[in-house]
C-alpha cells in the first residue's frame, strides 16, 4: 500500500514536471497556440455561467447566515465587513475551484480516459507526438491562467449576492454597507484568494489530467478515474487552501501589521 | 554491394522479454524482419502478440533484450529521440484510435500537420491521395462517428501511411470484420508491399488474412516463438499446438472443462 502510494506520487511528480517543462517551451510558439484556444474557450468562456452563479449564492448565503447575529449585537451596517471578506478571501476562490473541478476536472478525465483506452493516446506517441505536448500542457495551462479570472468573477457576483440581501432585502444602508467593506477588505485580501486558485487550477488541471492519462481500460477505468480526480482535486484543494492561508496570513502580517475586521 | 545493404534486417529482436505482473507475456523472443516483406504474427489471444508490435514502436520498453531498428537501438532512446524513427513507422491500430475530436480528413492530414512543412493545400491533395488509395476519398468533412467499422480501419490505415513510412505494423487489421471487407483490408496491405515496397508486420488470428497477405509466418505461444516458416509449411506441419490453431479446433483440455461444467 504505501509502497503503490509512493509510486503513484512518484509517477505524478514526473509527469507534472514534464507538463511544466512542455508548457513553458510551447506557450511561445503561435502553432501551439491552435491547441490551446479550444481549451480557453472550454474552461472559461463555458465556465461564466455556473461560476457566476455559484459566486453569487455563496455571497447571499453568508449574508443570510450573518445577519441575525450582527443585528442582535446592534452593528448590521458592519456586515459588508465579513461578507466580502469571506468571498474574496476564503468562499469566492474555493467554491470556484471545487465547482471548476467538477466541471472541467470531471470532463478533462473522461476525455483523456477515452482517449486512453482506445488507444488515441498511443497512437499519438506512435506519430511520434508527445501526448503531454499535445494534450495535456495546453489543458493544464488553460486551467492555471483562467481559473484565477473565472475567481474574480465569483468574487464579483459573490459581493453582489451579499449586497442583494444585505442591502436590497434587508434594508441596510448602502453607505454605511460599502465604507465597512472598504475598510475590512484590503488589496491584500483580493490578491491572495487570487494566488490561491491559481494553485487550485493548476492542481485541478493536473490531477484530472493525470487520473485520466494513466486510467484503467473499459468503460469501469474511465468511470473510476473521473471520481478519483474528482475527490483528489477536492481534498488537494481544501489542502492547499489550508496550507496558503496560514502562509498568506503570515505574510500579510509581516507586512502591514494585525488588522482587526471588527 | 548495395544489394548487401538492403539485405540487412530493418528491425532485430535479440532475446527481447516483457512481464506484466507475475504474467510473462514475451519470453526472450529473438526475431529478424527483412526489408519489404510482410511477416504475419499469428497467435492465440494474449500470447503477446500486440505486445510484441508495440515493443517495436517503443510504446511499451522490455524488461531486458534489445530492439533495434535499421542499426539503431530504440529501446533505450528516449521519447524526443524516438520521433524520428517513428517518422518511418506507421502503426494501424486494432480499433483504428481515430481522433474522434477531429474529421476523417483531419486524421489522416495529422502526421502531415505534425512533422513536414507542407502548406496546407499540399495536404489537403496528399489526404485526398492517401484516402483515394483506400478507397475512401470523399468522406473528408464525416467524424469518425459518423463511419463504419471498416472504414474507420481503412481511414486508420491511411492515416498510418500518411507520410509514406517504411514499415507498417497492422495489428489485427481485420478482426471485426465481415470476410469481403476484411479482402479489401488484405488487398490494401499486398497493394502497399507491392506499390511502395513497405515492410509489413500484421498481428492476427486470421489464418484468411496470414495466409493471403504473409511472406512469413511466425507463431507465437506463451510469450515464445515456436514457429517461423512460409506460408505454405503450415499447411502442411504437424505440431499439434500450430495444427490446432491453424485450423481452428479447441483443444481437449477446454473441450473437457466445457463438458464438466454442464
Amino acid at each position: 500500500m504505501l509502497r503503490r502510494t509512493i509510486d503513484i506520487l512518484g509517477d505524478f511528480f514526473i509527469f507534472t514536471w514534464q507538463t511544466i517543462y512542455w508548457m513553458s517551451r510551447g506557450v511561445w510558439r503561435r502553432r501551439n497556440w491552435r491547441l490551446l484556444i479550444p481549451q480557453l474557450y472550454e474552461v472559461g468562456y463555458k465556465s461564466l455561467p455556473v461560476i457566476m452563479i455559484t459566486g453569487a449564492f455563496v455571497g447571499m448565503v453568508i449574508a443570510v447566515q450573518s445577519i441575525e447575529q450582527f443585528r442582535a449585537l446592534g452593528m448590521e451596517e458592519r456586515m459588508g465587513s465579513i461578507v466580502n471578506l469571506s468571498v474574496v478571501r476564503e468562499l469566492g476562490p474555493v467554491l470556484a475551484g471545487i465547482m471548476l473541478a467538477g466541471r472541467i476536472g470531471g470532463a478533462l478525465t473522461a476525455e483523456l480516459g477515452t482517449m486512453n483506452v482506445t488507444e488515441q493516446i498511443d497512437a499519438l506517441r506512435s506519430m511520434g507526438v508527445n501526448p503531454i505536448r499535445y494534450l495535456v500542457a495546453p489543458r493544464v495551462l488553460a486551467c492555471f491562467i483562467l481559473t484565477p479570472a473565472l475567481t474574480l468573477f465569483a468574487d464579483f457576483t459573490g459581493a453582489l449576492g451579499g449586497w442583494f440581501v444585505s442591502v436590497v432585502l434587508e434594508g441596510i444602508a448602502p453607505g454605511p454597507y460599502w465604507d465597512y467593506t472598504k475598510q475590512a477588505v484590503s488589496t491584500f485580501d483580493l490578491y491572495s484568494g487570487i494566488i490561491k486558485s491559481f494553485f487550485f487550477g493548476a492542481a485541478l488541471g493536473l490531477v484530472s489530467c493525470y487520473s485520466g492519462f494513466f486510467c484503467k481500460p473499459g468503460a469501469e477505468g474511465v468511470g473510476r478515474a473521473c471520481t478519483t480526480a474528482f475527490v483528489t482535486s477536492f481534498i488537494v484543494i481544501l489542502a492547499l487552501d489550508f496550507i496558503l492561508a496560514q502562509i498568506l496570513q503570515d505574510i500579510q502580517i509581516a507586512l502591514f501589521g494585525f488588522q482587526s475586521m471588527l | 554491394m548495395a544489394k548487401n545493404i538492403d539485405n540487412r534486417p530493418i528491425i532485430e529482436l535479440r532475446n527481447v522479454s516483457k512481464r506484466f505482473g507475475a504474467l510473462q507475456v514475451l519470453d526472450g523472443v529473438d526475431l529478424s524482419l527483412r526489408r519489404g516483406e510482410t511477416t504475419v504474427v499469428i497467435g492465440e489471444s494474449g500470447t503477446g502478440k500486440s505486445v510484441l508490435l508495440k515493443h517495436i514502436v517503443g510504446l511499451l520498453r522490455p524488461d531486458s533484450g534489445e530492439i533495434w531498428f535499421d542499426g539503431q537501438r530504440i529501446d533505450t532512446m528516449n521519447e524526443q529521440a524516438l520521433v524520428p524513427i517513428r517518422r518511418r513507422m506507421g502503426f494501424l491500430f486494432q480499433m483504428g484510435a481515430l481522433f474522434d475530436s477531429m474529421t476523417v480528413g483531419e486524421n489522416v492530414g495529422f502526421p502531415l500537420e505534425e512533422h513536414s512543412q507542407f502548406k496546407p493545400d499540399k495536404i489537403q491533395a496528399i489526404v485526398e491521395e492517401k484516402l483515394k488509395m483506400v478507397g475512401l476519398s470523399g468522406l473528408q468533412a464525416r467524424k469518425p462517428g459518423q463511419i463504419s467499422g471498416g472504414q474507420k480501419k481503412r481511414v486508420a490505415l491511411a492515416r498510418a501511411i500518411a507520410l509514406d513510412p517504411e514499415v507498417v505494423f497492422y495489428d489485427e487489421p481485420t478482426t471485426g470484420l465481415d470476410p469481403v471487407r476484411a479482402d479489401v483490408i488484405n488487398e490494401l496491405i499486398l497493394k502497399l508491399k507491392q506499390e511502395l515496397h513497405v515492410t509489413g508486420i500484421v498481428v492476427t488470428h486470421d489464418m484468411v488474412s496470414a495466409f493471403k497477405v504473409g511472406d512469413r509466418i511466425l507463431m507465437l505461444n506463451k510469450g515464445t516463438i515456436i514457429a517461423d516458416a512460409v506460408p505454405a509449411w503450415y499447411k502442411t506441419c504437424d505440431d499439434p499446438r500450430v495444427r490446432r490453431f491453424v485450423d481452428g479446433r479447441a483443444n481437449e483440455e477446454d473441450l473437457k472443462a466445457l463438458v464438466a461444467a454442464k
